[in-house]
């Protein structure tokens, strides 16, 4: 794992001596080829150039680390449990080991002493949860449930499972399959995000439309408080018992307690799994077909709209071609869609879908998604545009990384919006970005692009990225947030929500009061003061 | 409602306007920078035009420099009261005007019509959208309070988030003189305005013989509506509601738009060009009613007319006036071509030049002189009177404020500032009808005054002093006399009202009753100003005491009298006299 980056250590994109881009590693299906496209796309997009380059700080050295601030007591208490810690400057971590019972035994040490406690899953979050808050004197303690990451049952008359909250999504899937089994729960992060980070931030997964939301694949948890445990009585499907405590857990962002156990609906691994692909004319068109999908209720199990940027975008990562013939092939693809259909290049969108279950459904679904789109004018585009553009999903964190190497810095964001909105809420916020750019002096045109990744019944979720070249900046992060920031107004003043899963964290706090209101802040007010009236999470998130 | 685009209409408009404004004008002056300006703006977001409106020329000149400058036609909303025309109603639909009924009464059907209609088209953005602020043709010169209306109807798409910005372009259109000139006039004496008609459009052809001088076209700086409502207006408020349910905009949008509106026009009137005219205009008006005062002889020497023109017209400048002025010509050959122009409302006697008010029918040559009597002479002389205001009042944006405050100084009992602050502040309130003072902002009105008269070191302001310097004496007299014409007819409104009004005065009876009232007071030389005969001014005194709470409009059985606070009015008569000190009741402080 790299500590200033995304993913994997031996993963990454980097330019070769040929000045070709190129995704080292072994792990996905891009890695150890070229992307002849990449390049061009860097420069022509924002302006950035292989000869400029920055830098990322190599290692992190103890000395450049302010030295911990340490609560000898609890330390000295700590280690007479068998908990293990480090306070080394690249972890500088404790770890909940093994079970339920330590992490108890933690949080009752810390009341005792009076430290601070920030739960520690996978370390993906977006939203600054996992900083320390600067304002925090008390010794922190960051901890760290990575190891209590066992599936302890799965009961196979109800189909669920009983999990420990530290477990990585990708881990916990390899396991279930290993029965026969899945959650289907895959949000973009799941290689690296855990069981307890999707219920402490209200996580979903892009096959949702199928297995649900984290919220409803959960069946009961077990969260340790500074006030004691918090569980149900039973594991019945629903209850009509006041407002689901339930609900007090799911994104309550670590600021109530470590959720330690969870038990979720599994489902049998799906018979079978096919991708497709739609090319729409324009975005407007492929947002009127999502919506009428969403009307008649037949998502597939994933369908994604991206625009024209992202359209282009996921054309630069296209690995380089082996034989004349595909390359001949896509030529002819390309000739038939803007000169034969007469779309334009710089119009078009995609949409990306994915099906599952029992083979016969599959196919008949598949054609009534198909026919739908055909009604607005879809072209369907292929199974292997469809699965390149989920496997970029997991790609382009790491590109972020290459961005940032070459001047250029790039964060993506989400919301939800009703149906009615969409169109103007995407054009809005993706003009804001393009305005507020300008005005802050950025040299060159931005990356501002978006993608509807989830459908409902009342609205969409959408999904920004927001990248620019910041050469000639002399504070290149604060007017990135300062953007970031003018972006969530626009998206609060068209109609859309604080966030669709993302979480609130520390980065929009301060818009929580307006999105649910006083009385609504003092409700979550009153249950923190009662759980954790000593403020032990004090990661001071959501309030 | 509904505009249909034609070409061959717009193509036919344009050879014949081509045509006809070569007939009439000099020429036809545009700012180029404003249209590159314009141009780059509707690339980017949709446009509102907004040109003043002094005359019925306003919107075929827009589209006509539109259209010779090959950008996009706007759609124009039009009153109604075109459409009757025969042809050329239809013509005017298919160069892109669509009509709206002026008011429309509680209809709420055509106002959900209209508004998505207007919405629509901004939307789509494939052409701009005109309308006129203003509501109406100005008949005064001055601009009139903004209608609010239709700005709010174009500004909604953004608050719901449905465009990312609209840009709202003012435009300045400035004629040197005025096709309507003494219909205006007449109009505002009481001959009702004639119903537009396609006939009445071919007997107005014989303007067409006529010089008109130059027109000035100035588009200003494009203000967009998304940094003027920023911090201002919170656009979360449309989340819970569909957008296309109409919804009575909050207090703080109606606040919002109310201010945009008045910024508007206040951009309108300083981007107008004025001409020398318009400076000789304020000085022989002044003049005639001086001499009527002290019984001299009228008129002024040429010299002194230049000297005192070269004097204005530094004055001007020096408060921000965009004044057309040839500097390479000499004063009094601009003076003279000023006067050629206007050769209707001046006359030359023994030397002297004066306002052309004696002989009476020397309004409308073409009809036999009959006999006149001494109301119908008073009334011709009004005619000039009036045309002539209207082009003093083409500059009075300027000499506004600064007025306001030498008139405060004039009605204040002593140099106190807050004194004075407090008298001018109940004048700008009183006058918050008749001029365009923003709402609420009377201490920058004032400090604005205050740095103009002290920028040109006629005045001294210190920390509790306002005091009139030695050489402040003549531009304050000039000030002052400006605006005494409208201080002396809301007087004569108040006197009507607590002398003459019945029990049993309607809004409609108002009008002719108070125009009976002045005509006498007139006529038995109780007072100076003929200019008060106005009924622009009338109209402008009662709104302003029905905003004051000084007259209510009554409800129910006697729907549409007016119930007179005497007492009140009395007092604002006098106040206005300076016979009463203000009141502290001044809300702002300085």
């Amino acid at each position: 794992m790299k500590w200033n980056g995304w993913g994997y250590s031996d993963t990454r994109f980097l330019f070769n001596k040929k000045g070709q881009a190129e995704f080292t590693g072994k792990r996905y299906r891009l890695s150890g080829l070229i992307i002849p496209g990449l390049k061009d796309w860097m420069e022509g997009t924002f302006g950035a150039s292989v000869q400029h380059k920055s830098q990322a700080t190599p290692i992190l050295n103890s000395s450049s680390v302010q030295p911990p601030n340490l609560n000898e007591a609890f330390v000295e208490e700590l280690k007479s449990t068998g908990v293990p810690y480090s306070h080394d400057a690249e972890d500088r971590v404790f770890r909940a080991h093994d079970c339920h019972d330590d992490v108890v035994k933690i949080v009752e040490l810390a009341c005792k002493h009076n430290v601070c406690l920030i739960p520690y899953g996978g370390g993906t979050s977006v939203s600054s949860a996992l900083e320390c808050p600067p304002e925090e004197t008390r010794s922190i303690v960051s901890l760290d449930t990575s190891q209590m990451n066992r599936i302890l049952w799965i009961d196979e008359k109800n189909l669920t499972a009983h999990v420990e909250a530290g477990i990585v999504g990708q881990d916990l899937e390899r396991l279930l399959n290993e029965s026969g089994y899945c959650t289907g729960h895959e949000p973009d992060s799941m290689e690296f995000s855990s069981l307890g980070g999707w219920v402490a931030t209200r996580a979903s997964g892009m096959k949702k439309n199928i297995y649900g939301n984290i919220e409803d694949l959960v069946v009961h948890m077990k969260m340790v408080t500074p006030r004691g445990v918090i569980e149900k009585s039973c594991q019945g499907p629903r209850m009509s018992t006041g407002p689901d405590i339930h609900h007090f857990i799911l994104g309550s962002e670590g600021t109530l307690g470590v959720v330690t156990e969870v038990t979720m609906k599994i489902r049998p691994m799906p018979e079978y799994q096919k991708y497709g692909s739609v090319v729409f004319p324009n975005f407007e068109q492929g947002v009127a077909c999502l919506r009428e999908i969403a009307k008649q209720r037949c998502a597939p199990a994933s369908v994604r709209l991206m625009d024209n940027e992202q359209f282009k975008f996921g054309h630069a990562l296209k690995p380089q071609v082996s034989s004349i013939f595909t390359s001949f092939v896509d030529g002819l693809k390309k000739f038939y869609i803007t000169k034969f259909k007469g779309f334009d290049p710089n119009r078009l969108c995609v949409a990306t879908l994915l099906f599952e279950g029992n083979r016969d459904r599959v196919l008949q679904h598949e054609k009534q998604v198909y026919d739908i789109a055909a009604k607005f004018g879809g072209l369907a585009a292929g199974e292997d545009n469809g699965q390149r553009g989920y496997m970029l999903t997991f790609v382009i964190a790491y590109l972020r990384d290459l961005g940032m190497d070459y001047y250029v810095i790039g964060e993506s964001f989400e919301t939800s919006v009703p149906w009615d909105r969409v169109l103007d809420m995407c054009r809005n916020v993706k003009a804001r970005i393009v305005h507020e750019c300008k005005e802050r002096g950025v040299q060159f045109p931005p990356l501002s692009t978006c993608r509807v990744t989830q459908t409902y019944d009342a609205g969409a979720c959408v999904y920004f990225y927001f990248a620019f070249n910041y050469r000639g900046l002399s504070d290149p992060v604060h007017v990135y947030e300062q953007v970031e920031h003018a972006a969530r107004e626009e998206i609060l003043a068209s109609g859309g929500s604080l966030s669709h899963h993302h979480g609130v964290g520390k980065l929009r706090k301060a818009w929580m009061r307006e999105t649910i209101s006083n009385v609504g802040m003092g409700m979550l007010q009153s249950v923190k003061d009662y759980v954790d009236p000593a403020n032990i999470f004090g990661n001071r998130n959501l309030l | 409602m509904a505009h249909r685009l034609q070409l061959s209409t717009i193509r036919f408009f344009a050879y014949t306007l081509t045509k006809v404004f070569k007939n009439l004008f000099r020429s036809i002056c545009v700012n180029e920078e404003g249209i590159q300006r314009l141009q780059q703006a509707i690339q980017e977001h949709p446009v509102v035009l907004l040109p003043s409106h002094r005359s019925y020329m306003d919107f075929l000149l827009m589209s006509y420099i539109l259209y010779t400058y090959d950008l996009a036609l706007p759609v124009i909303a039009a009153g109604m009261d075109f459409m009757g025309m025969k042809v050329v109603g239809e013509m005017l639909r298919m160069s892109g005007a669509f009509f709206i009924r002026r008011s429309f009464g509680g209809d709420k059907l055509y106002w959900a019509v209209f508004s998505e209609y207007v919405k629509t088209i901004l939307k789509n953005g494939f052409a701009p959208l005109e309308f006129f602020l203003e509501g109406t043709r100005s008949r005064t010169a001055k601009s009139l309070t903004p209608k609010l209306g239709l700005l709010n109807i174009v500004m909604d798409p953004f608050f719901k988030g449905e465009v990312f910005d609209v840009n709202l372009v003012p435009v300045s259109i400035s004629y040197e003189r005025i096709l309507e000139e003494s219909l205006y006039a007449r109009e505002l004496l009481g001959v009702p305005k004639p119903k537009e008609s396609t006939s009445g459009l071919f007997k107005a052809r014989k303007v067409l013989s006529e010089d008109y001088g130059s027109i000035h076209i100035y588009f200003g700086q494009p203000v967009s509506v998304r940094s003027l409502s920023q911090g201002k207006i919170d656009r979360c408020q449309f989340n819970l509601i569909p957008r296309h349910i109409p919804k009575k905009p909050t207090e703080e949008i109606q606040g919002f738009v109310n201010d945009s509106a008045y910024r508007l026009v206040r951009a309108q009137e300083e981007n107008m060009v004025l001409k020398p005219w318009v400076l000789l205009a304020s000085l022989l008006l002044q003049n005639h009613h001086q001499s009527q005062a002290s019984g001299q002889r009228p008129g002024l020497t040429r010299d002194e007319l230049t000297q005192q023109a070269a004097w204005l017209r530094d004055l001007s400048r020096q408060y921000g006036a965009f004044l057309h002025w040839p500097d390479h010509a000499s004063p009094s050959e601009v003076v003279s071509s000023s006067l050629s122009l206007h050769r209707g409302l001046v006359k030359m006697s023994e030397g002297r030049i004066q306002l052309a008010v004696e002989q009476g029918g020397q309004v409308n040559p073409g009809e036999p002189r009959t006999a006149v009597t001494p109301e119908e002479e008073l009334l011709n002389r009004a005619v000039v009177i009036l045309s002539c205001a209207s082009y003093r009042n083409q500059a009075l944006h300027v000499f506004l404020r600064p007025a306001l405050l030498a008139s405060a100084l004039h009605a204040a009992s002593s140099n106190h500032k807050q004194e004075v602050f407090n008298s001018f502040s109940f004048l700008r309130n009183m006058f918050s009808n008749e001029f365009i003072l923003c709402p609420g902002a009377t201490v920058q009105d004032f400090e604005e005054a205050c740095f103009l008269l002290m920028k040109t070191g006629e005045l001294q302001v210190t920390e509790h002093e306002v005091l009139v310097t030695e050489r402040g004496q003549r531009t304050l007299g000039f000030l002052t006399n400006m605006l005494d014409p409208f201080l002396q007819g809301y007087q004569v409104v108040c006197r009507f009202l607590c002398e003459e009004a019945s029990e049993a005065l309607t809004e409609k009876q108002f009008i002719p009753d108070v125009r009976k009232f002045i005509i006498k007071h007139l006529l038995a030389g109780r007072l100076r100003y003929s200019e008060v005969l106005s009924s622009d001014l009338q109209k402008n005194a009662l709104a302003a005491l029905l905003r004051l709470g000084a007259v209510q409009k009554m409800k129910g059985a006697q729907q549409g009298t007016l119930k007179v606070n005497k007492v009140m009015v009395n007092s604002l008569e006098d106040t206005l006299g300076g016979k009463l000190p203000t009141q502290k009741a001044a809300v702002a402080r300085l």
